[in-house]
């Protein structure tokens, strides 16, 4: 019940002008107060950071193969050493990082959207419209993800990473999809949504407006699990050899290649499972701090 | 004064209880309870220093707003309270101290010597196990009898709360009972063991108004069988009024007033209690006076002012009540104590309620309803020339009874509105009264969604609503809103007032909806710097009013309000019900109200409609039906109805009505009302036969009054 200072502050500097906060000015306030989010994104735009600015400050790219240096440990010329075919470890982790981030992000938010959006149709209008939705979803569901995407891999070559991105979104939406329908028809329910109805508020809106808003907690949460799970298909994925071509690389594949040469040079194998894990610990924490920023019925940071 | 003959002759109706509670030794001495949640800065004192006692016999109410520390209070005598709970003070059964004592000891009491009913009665019942089964195992926990004669008993004693058939029933799953009767099982349960004192935490307030006469009954019966102290626990000033002998009303964790019933209603010293009688609406005078509702909230338990916890809502303070915090002492007749620095001076001025809490327009509040109403009522033409708001025809509304997984085939039909009429003119109020089930929820929704109904005709402003075209019926949506029972649900919580109040004016165009949402957030009694907060940072009241701005921000000419008060405390109640009156004067505004409450609809409506399983029973102008109900039902109805009035509760008559209301998907041929109408009984065979075979249709008796029943005839019931 009772608001920090701060806020108190706030409302009363606002009561001339009535300008209430937008929803999104709200969550990204409270999500930039709770310290565990604020970490967590320190991490991630990090990760960015050296993902992308990180490839200009080493000498090699990741193309380049040193005849000089094979499975070479760290040194001043090769910041973290180089691999059995001369190449340099920073630039190819990196290049792998690249890769996996935006993989991992936009495939993750690409299924979650789906998922809520699919979910809250069916589950709003119930009818013919529940029943063709839910027979997709049903379908994708047996249907066999990592078959499917290493028959597809031939067509991932030659930049073709856009296709490959969605191809993994649409292997991720369904279960999540299911669980929204669910929550969508009891939700539709509830008076509040009665009340938008009978104000005349359209059913298209009364879902994006209404419904998804109220499921935020769970979409930020399957987000979250979304990218490690994206990341981690893509990694082995490309472990397997499918996924991202050579001589493109992704932090999976190194990290196959690295784990034969992990015992003697481990330098191969430890920087990119280390980046691998710092960044799914790092969505991890903002997916869980936008989870409490999404809910105004948490406990607030600071009070 | 007229009041003491009522005394008088209250007490001359039952002197036996009196008398043999002066004797005996309390059973049950509860002394400086103190129960705190938490530690440190956060704690929050639930219960601060309650001390009661209950004799053999005796039956002690306890009042207070949601809240108040009233049921954790129970639960601590008890020893229910979870481990995190501090308790302190002293809880005395039978001279034995039960606070702090293992839970051997404690298992050894509950149920034995103490016992409790619980509100819920669906979840006081485990769902799994036959009710027979359920009160059997009660009794033989502590004796020693055999399982057959556990079942027998368990059998005898349903009989003794008035489960019909008992033998049979015991057999049923609590699923299978109705609200009611799972109720009087619970009953059951709680005097198995022939406790010594029973506690009853709110046991009627989940159930209707007839079934709660009936289990208020079967508590007295109870209570006569066993011999036990009941302490009822509720936040109902009627329920108490009728059937306690003392009365302890708590506020903020606190005892604030206690005496007997007649002591706390007629001499009341302690202006929150004053409050409470003052902003009840009361089903024996007729609207016209304003409610007079306690300004402001209940302080939060985890952050109480330093002095009198009453005092920032209190209409007589002076500087010394924000010093300490006021003693509960002694004031007037022996027994009656009160917590409140000018308790003194109430008493020897003699201050009533309406004079401490200045009603504004209205005169005191003794007037009675004979006096006529001093209100501020605009002038309004004669009924008849003015415009028809909402008409409905002959509603209907069959929800199919489909059987059956795979192959799904109609097994029956639930007759959940069967072809009502009525209509509602300009600036008037139909109140839409009837018990659950009874199809009010069903026809309001059906008048919502503007659609063509199965059968008859709805009309709004004059528009068909068969005959409708998307424009139209968005038109009509801005001269029609609602506003929901719960305040808190029909909210949406993830967003600001601001956007909740926007959103009908965004939805009908309207760009810049911000200087309409400062006029709409001050119109309802709100501060326009709320707009930014999310509804759960409000009281249930401030949500009520919340959603009554939203229903407002397009100026509707009709506003649907479905049971808007129901799930707010009385003090609170009284405000909401204040402004919806004002809202229509001002605004020209016309309502369909409908609740359960006939005390609030007395109170609000100018006409009343009540149904009955999915029939109109009786219709007409508010004075008419309840100064003179025709309908045997409305007559059972309105006498079920506890006054917040001693006197007048022990003299008055109950129609008690028999069982459950039937199955909406079976009702009765002819009137559906037979099967537990009082007046059926008394009828011979030839016109017993009419009942059953034709059914009444509604009759106008008199000038706007119209009952379905073949024999309707004037009672007096309040």
């Amino acid at each position: 019940m009772t608001i920090s200072d701060e806020e108190l502050a706030e409302q009363r500097a606002g009561i001339d002008r009535i300008k209430a906060p937008s929803r999104l000015r709200v969550v990204a306030g409270r999500f930039s107060r709770s310290v565990q989010g604020r970490i967590g994104f320190a991490l991630l735009a990090l990760m960015f950071l050296l993902a992308f600015a990180g490839p200009y400050l080493g000498r090699w790219t990741y193309t380049d193969k040193d005849f000089m240096a094979f499975l070479q440990p760290p040194s001043a010329e090769h910041w973290w050493g180089t691999l059995q075919t001369g190449a340099d470890v920073y630039a190819v982790t990196l290049r792998g990082m690249q890769k996996s981030l935006i993989v991992g992000l936009l495939a993750a938010v690409i299924g979650t959207t789906l998922a809520a959006v699919v979910g809250a149709f069916a589950g709003y209008f119930m009818g013919w419209a529940d029943r063709s939705l839910t027979w997709i979803t049903d379908l994708m569901l047996v249907l066999p993800a990592f078959l499917i995407l290493a028959i597809m891999s031939p067509l991932f070559a030659e930049g073709q990473w856009p296709l490959f991105v969605l191809v993994l979104a649409l292997f991720l939406w369904m279960v999540t999809s299911k669980i929204v329908r669910s929550m969508t028809i009891s939700l539709k329910e509830r008076e509040f949504i009665q009340a938008a109805r009978f104000m005349g508020v359209s059913p298209v809106r009364i879902i994006f407006r209404h419904v998804i808003p109220n499921m935020s907690s769970l979409l930020a949460v399957d987000a979250t699990l979304n990218v490690s799970a994206a990341i981690l298909t893509e990694t082995s994925l490309s472990y397997f050899g499918f996924g991202i071509q050579p001589p493109d690389v992704s932090l999976g594949s190194l990290i196959a290649d690295g784990a034969k040469t992990a015992v003697y040079a481990p330098w191969t194998f430890w920087f990119c499972a280390g980046l691998l894990i710092v960044t799914v610990l790092a969505v991890n924490l903002v997916g869980d701090s936008l989870r409490d920023a999404f809910d105004p019925t948490a406990k607030r940071a600071g009070q | 004064m007229r009041e003491c003959d009522e005394r008088q002759a209250g007490t001359g109706a039952r002197p036996g209880t009196n008398g043999r509670a002066d004797l005996a030794d309390p059973v049950l001495e509860v002394t400086d309870l103190d129960v705190t949640f938490g530690s440190g800065p956060d704690a929050v004192r639930a219960v601060r220093g309650v001390s009661y006692a209950v004799r053999p016999g005796e039956v002690l109410g306890i009042v207070g707003e949601s809240g108040s520390g009233k049921s954790v209070t129970s639960l601590a005598v008890m020893g229910l309270l979870p481990p995190h709970a501090h308790v302190t003070g002293s809880v005395r059964l039978r001279g034995q101290e039960i606070l702090g004592a293992t839970e051997k000891t404690l298992t050894a009491f509950r149920g034995k010597t103490i016992s409790m009913v619980f509100q819920d009665p669906l979840s006081a019942l485990t769902p799994v196990y036959r009710v027979g089964d359920q009160i059997a195992e009660a009794v033989r926990i502590h004796q020693k009898v055999t399982g057959q004669q556990a079942a027998r008993r368990a059998v005898e004693l349903l009989d003794l709360v008035g489960i019909p058939n008992a033998a049979q029933r015991a057999k049923a799953f609590p699923h299978e009972f109705s609200g009611g009767m799972r109720q009087r099982a619970v009953i059951a349960m709680a005097i198995a063991n022939d406790p010594d004192v029973i506690l009853c935490d709110e046991p009627t307030t989940a159930l209707d108004v007839t079934i709660q006469a009936q289990v208020l009954e079967v508590l007295k019966r109870a209570q006569r069988e066993t011999g036990a102290a009941i302490v009822l626990i509720t936040h109902d000033l009627g329920v108490v009024a009728g059937s306690v002998d003392r009365v302890l009303v708590m506020y903020a964790g606190r005892p604030v007033e206690v005496g007997s019933v007649d002591d706390v209603y007629y001499r009341v010293r302690m202006p929150y209690t004053m409050g409470l009688l003052a902003s009840v609406p009361r089903l024996d005078r007729g609207g016209g006076q304003p409610l007079v509702p306690i300004e402001g909230n209940p302080p939060s338990p985890s952050a109480l002012p330093p002095g009198c916890p009453f005092e920032p809502r209190c209409p007589i303070a002076v500087p010394a009540c924000a010093e300490a915090e006021p003693a509960l002492e002694p004031v007037g007749s022996p027994g009656h104590l009160a917590a409140c620095v000018r308790a003194g001076e109430i008493e020897a001025e003699g201050w009533s309620p309406a004079q401490v809490y200045h009603a504004g327009t209205g005169g005191p509040d003794e007037q009675g309803p004979e006096t006529p109403p001093v209100h501020l009522r605009p002038v309004r033409l004669p009924r008849d020339e003015r415009d028809v708001v909402l008409e409905v025809k002959d509603l209907t509304k069959h929800h199919p009874l489909m059987k059956g997984a795979l192959f799904r085939r109609r097994v029956g039909t639930v007759h959940a509105v069967d072809g009502i009429s009525f209509d509602i003119r300009r600036m008037e109020t139909l109140g839409l009264v009837g018990e659950s089930g009874c199809g009010k929820t069903t026809t309001l929704m059906e008048i919502l969604q503007l659609t063509r109904p199965q059968h008859g005709t709805i009309a709004v402003l004059g528009h068909d609503t068969a005959r409708l075209t998307a424009r139209e019926r968005m038109a009509i949506r801005r001269d029609m809103q609602v506003v929901f029972q719960d305040p808190l649900a029909s909210l949406d919580p993830r967003m600001t007032v601001y956007d909740i109040i926007a959103e009908p004016l965004r939805t009908h165009g309207i760009r810049d909806p911000g200087p309409r949402i400062r006029e709409l957030i001050r119109l309802v009694g709100l501060d326009a710097a709320h707009a930014a907060r999310y509804p759960q940072d409000f009281s249930g009241g401030q949500r009520q009013r919340i959603g009554i701005a939203r229903a407002l921000a397009l100026e509707p000419r009709l506003l649907v309000l479905d049971e808007p008060v129901s799930a707010l405390d009385v003090s609170i109640q009284a405000g909401v019900i204040n402004l919806l009156e004002d809202l229509k004067n001002r605004l020209g505004l016309s309502y369909l109200f409908v609740a359960h409450d006939l005390a609030v609809v007395r109170h609000i409506a100018d006409r009343v409609a009540v149904m009955y399983l999915g029939k109109i029973a009786e219709i007409g102008q508010v004075g008419q039906v309840y100064d003179a109900p025709m309908h045997p039902y409305t007559q059972a109805l309105l006498s079920a109805i506890p006054l917040p009035d001693p006197g007048k509760e022990r003299s008055r008559r109950r129609i008690l009505l028999e069982g459950d209301l039937p199955s909406p998907a079976s009702p009765p041929s002819g009137c559906r009302f037979r099967t537990r109408c009082p007046k059926f009984k008394t009828l011979d065979e030839t016109d017993q036969a009419r009942c059953v075979d034709e059914e009444p249709q509604v009759r106008r008796l008199g000038e706007d009054h119209g009952v379905s029943c073949h024999f309707a005839e004037k009672l007096d019931v309040v």
